[in-house]
């Protein structure tokens, strides 16, 4: 059976991309960026997940204004990195799991989860910046990725409550599928900022803060969050942390936190990093994460 | 940090309550279909062919869209404050800042009243608070 054994959120900013490609990542300005994933990267080589379900957001590559789907799973075999208006990032493909998002697709269907299924698309550094951050820079990425896109551009998003039945929903269909896979969600975007407009550049470091410390135990009080707290409290691209709470709907009821990280600025961006454990008796104290804490 | 009941929200309040963020025009659907040919224009600049023949002849290129002249103007001028309020939305637009080769936070940074070095120093101190931004109406 395949289960999943923990929950990734972290910031997916274009610039983290450009500054790994370009050997900056230890510089005096993304050094301190960079550091707060040293943990995770050691984590995840002892984890070795098979199979990432990464929840992120299309920035106009794939989808331009023509079809926007609210909820849309990658059901393809590989997935290119795609022309941002600079040249594809040099990373390499990233490998889908036909099979299992297949799998979640229909699953989620029957529960009533309305999925947009893509079979070929490029993918932007909304999903290969996670990847980068995680990884690091290797020849193939060490796992596949199911990627999963939601609409943050064209309001209204779904709701933050709508994001973690989601979640739940997926952890259901994981769950049904019968070969043993080692399944991580992944949470992208946010935190607090704004790209656009006379605002631009808000950061609201407390809001985000309490923001991660609700994703930590059993309170499920961040899915009732409205759309306006986030665009008054966190800017207009902080909206992007309703995709967080899809991951943290995967995890059950309760979860613990292994590592956490954040970092005001990155470009206009505020940096947030948390990794989960579902604690829900699923009895996932795995060597692996003690490995990565013995090497802290 | 507010929290409601996620019972179905009455659109026309949801949508009225977008309008009343301080420097900020929330990308919805009215301004979606007033901006779908600039942003497919912007769009179309993720082709290499087509940077070529913009960047060799703006006006010529910019033609090709149903664009209103309002809109060309406020595109040839990088005016991205006009662009935003004539329908842009800053993830297709940021297609014409690669095409123009300037980083991101500068082009985002000729939105606010900060020159780029300022806007830099803004936010390496933390970054712009939201006290007194995040309501029109409210003032807070």
């Amino acid at each position: 059976m395949a289960r999943i054994t923990a929950g990734v959120a972290s910031s997916h900013v274009p610039l983290l991309g450009v500054a790994t490609d370009q050997g900056k990542d230890r510089d005096d300005y993304f050094g301190p960026i960079f550091a707060g994933y040293d943990w995770t990267r050691a984590w995840e080589q002892a984890e070795k997940p098979d199979v990432v379900i990464l929840v992120y957001n299309d920035h106009a590559s794939a989808f331009d204004m023509k079809i926007i789907p609210t909820f849309a799973i990658g059901c393809g075999e590989r997935y290119t990195s795609a022309d941002e208006g600079w040249g594809p990032r040099p990373v390499p493909d990233v490998e889908g799991h036909p099979d299992l998002a297949w799998h979640i697709a229909q699953s989620l269907i029957l529960d009533e989860f309305d999925m947009t299924i893509i079979n070929e698309m490029d993918v932007d550094h909304g999903l290969t910046v996670p990847l980068s951050m995680m990884f690091g820079k290797p020849e193939a990425w060490p796992c596949k990725v199911v990627p999963l896109a939601v609409n943050v551009v064209t309001y209204p998003p779904p709701s933050g409550n709508r994001c973690w039945a989601l979640g739940e929903a997926l952890r259901k269909a994981v769950e049904s599928f019968p070969e043993d896979l080692n399944v991580q969600v992944w949470g992208t975007g946010g935190m607090s900022h704004q790209l656009q407009g006379p605002r631009a550049g808000l950061i609201n470091r407390e809001w985000d803060n309490r923001f991660l410390d609700g994703l930590i135990g059993e309170s499920d009080h961040l899915r009732r969050i409205p759309h306006i707290e986030y665009l008054r409290e966190t800017g207009s691209e902080g909206i992007e942390m309703v995709m967080w709470l899809i991951m943290r709907g995967a995890m059950g009821r309760k979860t613990r936190a292994l590592h956490r990280h954040y970092h005001v600025p990155c470009s206009n961006t505020a940096i947030g990093h948390i990794v989960l454990r579902p604690d829900n008796g699923e009895g996932l104290d795995m060597t692996g994460s003690d490995h990565a804490i013995a090497a802290e | 940090m507010i929290t409601e009941n996620p019972t179905h929200q009455d659109i026309h309040e949801y949508l009225a309550e977008l309008e009343d963020i301080p420097g900020t025009r929330v990308f919805t659907a009215k301004r979606a279909r007033q901006g779908y040919q600039m942003n497919q224009f912007a769009m179309s600049l993720m082709n290499a062919e087509n940077r070529d023949r913009f960047k060799a002849d703006e006006r010529a290129y910019i033609d090709e869209w149903p664009l209103n002249e309002e809109q060309k103007q406020a595109l040839l001028a990088r005016d991205y404050n006009k662009c935003l309020d004539l329908g842009g939305n800053v993830y297709f637009l940021a297609k014409l800042f690669s095409t123009d080769g300037i980083p991101f936070a500068e082009a985002v940074s000729t939105m606010t009243d900060m020159s780029f070095p300022q806007y830099r120093e803004m936010m390496m101190k933390g970054g712009r608070s939201p006290e007194g931004l995040r309501s029109i109406r409210e003032k807070r």
